[in-house]
């Protein structure tokens, strides 16, 4: 028996645990949700984890109260989470709209498993990467992290707080029945945020503002100084419902502004480039493993080859996609649905070729297809 | 001593008229309401109306209150939120007939939870805003714009549904009561859950079509079975209340905090290895997968691993999929394994496509029934009869892993005897791998 003083210390966790202790280091202090699997896990923990902090999580007893009573707590001033599978997010699509046009901070985690319907329940899928995007009425911008392991899965979530209290708005974590439940060893992370960011917050006066079109009000909470409203229907500065056109077109061009004209401040890729390359590999979430590996194999065999992993699926990163993209003529597309991101790619591309690496059979795309791609 | 005169707000309402019909209830239910905050002087910046949809849900815009409107039905679920997260919230949602429909799900289950707040429902028997549509409390025979020919369905008991539920206050009353005030009050002072089901008449459909009137009102609810007047009243725990003294004790308890594994052995392994152990549900395998990675972790290797079942709990297969390795590796899926584990029937059925892929270097562990499988790996039936001890089915899965361990040595198994004797069932655990060991020693 040697004993190893050197060596690191490590944990054996799932990406479960690390987006339950994200979001209660980040600050969550509301969680409610509805049993779904595969993401479950993440209610249990909640449900078990939160109190230790004053929180409260609470079963509702479907996905839309659940996701009516974290608005209500958000209102509150508690910074709330919720999580699902894709079945639930059709179920929270109302209250997606009434996050945005309400301007409620929320962080919503959507375990994807396969197929429309219920699906298949244990089994991974990439389905979900248009639906959250368009997953509401009005077509108005989301964000969108996507973690591609469990390291990622904890600081995404922090993230996906501090993007949901910044822009007042649904962030998303996009993961999957693999991502929240297979079992890594990582390094003991001791550089955990203490409770986050702090919530902009004020205490008296008008809920909302939009001038400049980009700037966001800070929040007002329910018993903090006067009176307030909130409304999700079209509304004044007040929240008092309106049609004047002038104020209309004010807020609505607000809640595309407030996220589309800080794009540099939400969005993330993780690039392994190879100025030599004539093809880049771009993947996200789950399959950014065998992507990341394939590749590596590739450069052993002598292959030039450039890697990108998508970290904010949306707003998509184009500027650091571009750039990427530069003296670039293909691009490897893999992903667990027949080509959703890939279109969105393709569009980028200009021209480019883009060939996808899609499975939708409830396997993993493997390293051999990756490479069998890029070859 | 000078006497302080606390003068108490004298309205809630702001100046602003009522956007309703002539003769429609609902503006008296309003003044009601504001009569009752009067009465109880609370801080309108702690009276949170949430409103529903429809022509109940205009009501907040004429209060000085805080308030919430949101979405068609769910004005009971952003309550619950907004009174959870801060107890000392007044809260009271205001909806129509029609939210005690597409929300009637959200009623009962606040009503079960006696979460403390107070829904006033401005129940006019039909869909006003949207053209005089028939709702859930449409009565039997009632004509609406949707129920031409006489309404065909029974009309739901809002009072009776909330009250065998569990709920603290319930109230059946009309916009016309006298003392409509005094019953708000009560129900936002009683601890819980409080419905007042409020009857009054749309003029511009339901009065219209039905020669429906004030005085037909109160004979019409009898005459269909719902009686007004205070139908339940019980003492309850209020829920966020109620929540709070459950879980007091947690408070300040550590939150999942890592649980370091210690480094105590040294691995051989110098570059990355699969298994697969392919088994049945109930039989331990992810448990049994996940020691052989904390001995990997023990001895300075890296881990991961991914799990298949179906969705049932205890039937069917279960199938894991361990990479161990002497560097960080990225999630992937084990398409040709190094060892392979077949322990069930339901394993033998799921192990078909890496005993496809696997070659002459690999090495496959059986149980004697698939002594003859066709593969290209090497084959070492392991008969769990000829172990000293009968081997109990939730032993398997760890049995033959350490089998497996113990041919190609990735790591010392005194550190898979460290992990098992670590965690929960280390007796059991520590005697499988000594099992699985002496088979093949």
């Amino acid at each position: 028996m040697t004993a190893n003083t050197e060596a690191p210390s490590r944990e054996y966790i799932d990406g479960t645990t690390a987006i339950v202790r994200g979001a209660i280091d980040a600050g969550c202090t509301f969680f409610a949700g509805y049993p779904i699997t595969p993401a479950s896990g993440i209610l249990m923990a909640m449900m078990r984890e939160i109190p230790k902090v004053g929180g409260i999580a609470i079963q509702g007893e479907d996905e839309i109260a659940s996701i009516g009573m974290c608005l209500g707590a958000a209102m509150s001033g508690s910074k709330a989470m919720t999580a699902t599978s894709g079945p639930g997010i059709s179920l929270y699509s109302e209250s997606i709209g009434l996050a945005i046009m309400g301007e409620v901070p929320l962080v919503i985690v959507d375990v994807q498993r396969l197929g429309p319907a219920t699906g298949g329940a244990t089994t991974v899928a990439q389905g979900d990467v248009q639906f959250i995007r368009w997953g509401t009425a009005g077509g108005y911008p989301i964000i969108v992290l996507a973690p591609s392991s469990v390291p990622e899965s904890y600081s995404f979530t922090v993230k996906a707080f501090e993007l949901a209290e910044r822009f007042r708005c649904p962030v998303f974590v996009l993961t999957d029945k693999e991502l929240a439940m297979t079992l890594s060893a990582v390094d003991v992370d001791d550089s955990t945020v203490a409770h986050g960011t702090e919530r902009p917050e004020k205490h008296e006066g008008l809920p909302y503002s939009w001038e400049p079109a980009d700037a966001v009000e800070p929040m007002r909470r329910y018993g903090d100084g006067d009176a307030f409203r909130f409304t999700g229907s079209t509304h004044d500065e007040g929240a008092y419902i309106t049609k004047n056109a002038a104020k209309v077109g004010a807020l609505n061009e607000h809640l595309i502004a407030k996220i589309e004209a800080h794009r540099d401040e939400i969005e993330m890729v993780d690039t392994d480039l190879d100025p030599k390359a004539d093809t880049i590999v771009v993947s996200y979430g789950v399959t950014a493993g065998a992507a990341r590996a394939a590749v590596a194999r590739l450069r052993t065999e002598g292959v030039v080859v450039s890697n990108l992993v998508v970290q904010s699926l949306w707003p998509i990163p184009e500027t650091a996609l571009l750039d990427a993209f530069d003296g670039v003529q293909r691009i490897v597309v893999p992903e667990l649905n027949m080509g959703l991101y890939g279109r969105e790619i393709e569009r980028i591309a200009a021209g480019r070729e883009v060939v996808g690496v899609n499975r939708i059979d409830g396997g993993l795309i493997t390293i051999d297809e990756i490479m069998e791609a890029v070859r | 001593m000078s006497a302080i005169t606390i003068t108490p707000i004298a309205t809630f309402r702001t100046d602003d008229p009522y956007p309703f019909c002539p003769g429609c209830g609902h503006g008296p239910i309003l003044d009601r309401l504001n009569e009752a905050l009067i009465k109880l002087d609370l801080d309108p910046a702690k009276v949170v109306i949430v409103s529903d949809i429809g022509c109940s849900g205009l009501s907040d815009q004429y209060f000085v209150t805080s308030a919430f409107h949101g979405l068609h039905g769910r004005s009971t679920t952003y309550a619950t939120g907004i009174k959870l997260a801060n107890p000392d919230l007044e809260v009271v949602v205001i909806m129509g007939d029609g939210g005690t429909g597409i929300g009637g799900t959200h009623l009962v289950s606040a009503a079960r939870r006696n979460i403390g707040i107070t829904v006033i429902v401005m129940n006019n028997l039909n869909f006003g805003m949207t053209g005089g549509q028939h709702s859930t409390t449409t009565p039997e025979g009632g004509i609406t714009s949707t129920t031409p020919l006489g309404n065909l369905e029974h009309p739901l008991d809002i009072c009776a549904t909330v009250g065998v539920n569990g709920a603290a206050y319930v109230y059946r009353g009309s916009s016309f009561d006298s003392d409509l005030a005094g019953r708000f009050a009560a129900a936002m002072e009683k601890p819980g859950f409080a419905l007042l089901d409020v009857w009054d008449l749309c003029t511009a459909y339901y009065v219209r079509s039905n020669k429906f009137t004030r005085a037909g009102m109160e004979d019409s609810m009898r005459s269909w079975g719902m009686e007004p007047g205070l139908l339940y009243e019980r003492e309850t725990t209020e829920y966020a209340a109620g929540y709070r003294e459950a879980h007091e004790a947690v408070v300040g308890s550590p939150v999942m905090s890592a649980r370091p594994i210690p480094v105590d052995f040294e691995a051989t392994l110098d570059r990355p290895m699969s298994l697969v152990v392919a088994g049945s549900a109930g039989g331990k395998i992810r448990s049994a997968s996940r020691l052989v990675a904390l001995g990997a972790i023990r001895s300075g290797l890296w881990a991961a691993q991914r799990d298949d079942y179906p969705v049932t709990v205890k039937s069917g297969h279960s199938v894991s999929e361990l990479w161990l390795a002497p560097a960080e590796m990225p999630l992937t899926a084990v398409s040709r394994p190094d060892v392979l584990a077949i322990i069930s029937v339901d394993g033998y059925g799921k192990a078909q496509p890496y005993l496809a892929a696997m070659t002459a270097d690999d090495l496959v562990l059986t149980i004697p029934e698939y002594a003859s499988l066709d593969t290209a790996a090497r084959v070492v039936v392991i008969d769990p009869k000829s172990a000293e001890k009968r081997i109990p089915k939730t032993s398997m899965g760890l049995v033959y892993l350490s089998a497996a361990l113990a041919i190609t040595n990735p790591y010392p198994l005194d550190a898979l005897r460290e992990a098992a004797g670590a965690g929960s069932f280390a007796e059991v655990n520590m005697e499988a791998v000594e099992t699985g060991v002496a088979l093949v020693g």
